[in-house]
């Protein structure tokens, strides 16, 4: 599905990641954790396309096919989704009318007409269920005035309505009490199947707890410095970073 | 001859063409030396700083129409608004055009300053509240010198205006370049509530200027809602001046769209003598190329407990330059009030000019003042964002104008009217976004 290889990227002729390898298959969760500033969203960001971000080496592969000259809406018409740590908030566009858009651009990428309204409405009731949003919260404006944990449900409803290939899910866990964290996991693990893969980012092992990864990699002044199973988030939940730290010589 | 000149000359005939009895004779005469002495404005006038009147005064305008021109609706209905049942009150090349216009007596009156100004039924009125709002500066006097023809409004105590009144000023070209000057008067007595749309629409490529001035006299608890739509075609330069007295209670608001035209001034002065009132002056402006606009507003509180709004959002891209100059004025008296006042601005180019300037100044001690003003470009990481969603660049650079510019729509209390503002942006913009809202 995602093959990165000896990826280096940066920001301002700084390099942040320095050389980074990573498969990920059809079907698995992949974890990434890591201590702030390792490189974690850059990654994300890398993966996404967002422009400031300069790839000096390296390539990131979908489904065989590299994309990196491709602008981030290709990579999302490809298959690509972020969830973002900090969405963006935009006012006067509702969740539902943000969606559409979305949707029948994808769809006009591919060459397809317009959803059919009728279609488009029962999927938006049917993917707001799963992740318990209430009808109102459709008509709100983007983001606008939204705690944490309505912000990320609104990532993963979105995610719910695209349907991409690979997930990226920035921080996904920051800001959410513990039972929106149980909504929005649950909402990964019902989209969960064995054609798309899911790539989590997160500082801490409590999202883990709930979206079990196949494979636990940890990230370290750019470089996957340790990969495992997920029993490998555990033992960093209980030594912390330092241990590894030294043990790399990072 | 330079303009100045003209204007002044023609004076005499219009003077001669009229009775001496006349209530507005007298105010006419005085008006016009005003504009003599003063002429027109300058960049050396701290008002007029950043616009230049100098590229559209050159131009041999006529000053009255000499040929009578007619217009089929159907080649006009686009710039009314059609879906929705209203007044209308509609001039071509200055003169009242009974065919396309839909006016009444009853109970209300929706007819022209033509009538007003002459018929004695009026003339109680017209002694009592024309002339008497504006300020008299020179744009002002030249309006009152020439003031013939515009729209006259009156809703009397406790009545409600049932649909929005439509205000439009056709220019057609068949009288070569025309330098009209509407002149509108709104009176909205106590209890009473009215919403009106203004255009001026040139139809031809012909250079046009206006100079259109209206007053507008919001007695207690009255409720006005005002909006004008300057889309017009870049060969039109409009001065705009609108000049409203409130009274207790009542709340006005003026929303100002400006999406066309060459260059084009709003003078939007607001004076309250009252408490518990709200003044609301929103504005979206989206230009290019050359394009320029220039809003100047004022908001005199001169009575305690009062509030006002200010909101102004523009969008400038190419060598358009736009120019915000609010006042706010908080007199001794006017203890308690509440005055905010926020300007923002993208500029698309490098080559875009925003000349954005706050003026506050207050004089009573327990008030809540607050201005903001912000120059920027689009967010790269919100269009980034969108991009991530699948939503192209130039849809998501729309996208990120059109929730910019939303705050001002929101306030739009015409659903049709917002509708129509909503497809006239995103024309503007040069995308169809393709969701309603």
């Amino acid at each position: 599905m995602l093959s990165i290889k000896d990826l280096h990227a940066g920001i301002d002729e700084k390099d942040i990641l320095k050389g980074i390898n990573l498969d990920i298959k059809a079907g698995e969760v992949h974890a990434i954790m890591g201590p702030n500033g390792s490189g974690k969203s850059t990654l994300a960001s890398a993966i996404a396309g967002k422009e400031e971000y300069e790839v000096s080496k390296g390539d990131i592969e979908l489904e065989g096919e590299s994309i990196l000259e491709m602008d981030p809406e290709e990579r999302a018409h490809n298959g690509v989704f972020l969830s973002f740590q900090y969405p963006v908030e935009i006012p006067g566009v509702s969740v539902t009318n943000f969606i559409k858009t979305a949707i029948n651009q994808t769809r006009k990428a591919k060459g397809l007409e317009d959803m059919p309204a009728g279609e488009m409405l029962k999927k938006i009731r049917e993917k707001a269920e799963l992740l318990e949003m209430d009808r109102k919260f459709l008509s709100r404006s983007l983001n606008v005035g939204f705690s944490g944990g309505e912000k990320k449900r609104n990532e993963i409803f979105q995610m719910a309505m695209l349907e991409p290939k690979l997930a990226i899910l920035d921080e996904t866990d920051s800001g959410l009490d513990i039972d929106a964290l149980r909504i929005v996991a649950n909402g990964v693990n019902k989209l969960k199947s064995k054609d798309n893969a899911v790539l989590v980012i997160t500082h801490y092992q409590r999202l883990l707890e709930y979206i079990v990864p196949d494979y636990v990699h940890v990230l370290m002044d750019g470089k996957i410095v340790r990969s495992g199973g997920k029993e490998l988030a555990l033992e960093l939940e209980e030594k912390g970073y330092d241990w590894l730290k030294e043990e790399v010589g990072a | 001859m330079s303009l100045k000149d003209k204007l002044v000359s023609n004076h005499i005939v219009l003077q001669e063409s009229i009775d001496a009895d006349s209530p507005i004779y007298d105010i006419r005469n005085e008006a016009i030396k005003t504009f003599e002495a003063e002429g027109f404005p300058t960049k050396k006038l701290e008002n007029w700083k950043y616009t230049s009147l100098n590229s559209i005064l050159k131009e041999d305008y006529g000053i009255f129409p000499s040929k009578e021109a007619a217009l089929d609706f159907k080649d006009v209905k686009q710039y009314f608004l059609n879906d929705v049942d209203t007044y209308k009150i509609v001039f071509v090349d200055g003169v009242f055009s009974s065919y396309l216009s839909d006016t009444t007596h009853d109970g209300i009156d929706v007819c022209t300053m033509g009538a007003a100004l002459t018929k004695p039924k009026y003339k109680q009125v017209i002694d009592v509240y024309f002339n008497k709002i504006a300020k008299g500066d020179a744009m002002d006097s030249l309006n009152t010198a020439f003031a013939k023809e515009g729209a006259y409004i009156y809703i009397p105590k406790g009545k409600v205006a049932e649909k929005p009144i439509q205000i439009v000023h056709f220019s057609t070209g068949e009288n070569d370049v025309m330098m009209l000057q509407p002149r509108n008067l709104i009176i909205a007595e106590e209890n009473s509530e009215v919403q009106i749309i203004e255009r001026h629409q040139s139809l031809t490529d012909k250079k046009v200027l206006t100079n259109s001035v209206t007053e507008i006299y919001a007695d207690k608890r009255a409720l006005v809602d005002y909006y004008k739509i300057q889309n017009d075609k870049l060969e039109a330069s409009l001065i705009d001046t609108t000049e409203i007295e409130q009274h207790k209670e009542s709340i006005v608001s003026v929303h100002t769209f400006s999406l066309g035209g060459n260059i084009t001034r709003n003078n939007l002065n607001f004076y309250q003598k009252g408490e518990f009132m709200d003044s609301i002056l929103k504005g979206v402006t989206i230009i290019e190329g050359k394009q320029h606009v220039d809003h100047n507003t004022l908001v005199h509180h001169i009575t305690p407990n009062c509030e006002s709004h200010q909101d102004y959002k523009g969008i400038f891209a190419d060598k358009s330059v736009g120019v915000f100059n609010g006042k706010v004025v908080v007199e001794k008296e006017a203890q308690k009030t509440n005055a905010y006042q926020s300007n923002n601005n993208i500029l698309l180019d490098d080559t875009a000019t925003i000349n954005s300037k706050p003026q506050l100044e207050i004089f009573a001690d327990d008030v809540r003042c607050s201005h903001g003003c912000t120059i920027g470009q689009l967010d790269e990481s919100a269009l980034f964002y969108l991009q991530s969603r699948g939503i192209g660049e130039k849809e998501g650079r729309a996208l990120l104008m059109y929730a910019f510019a939303n705050t001002v729509l929101s306030s739009v209390k015409i659903p049709q009217l917002k509708e129509r503002i909503t497809k006239l942006i995103a024309k503007k913009i040069g995308v169809n976004i393709g969701f309603e809202v």
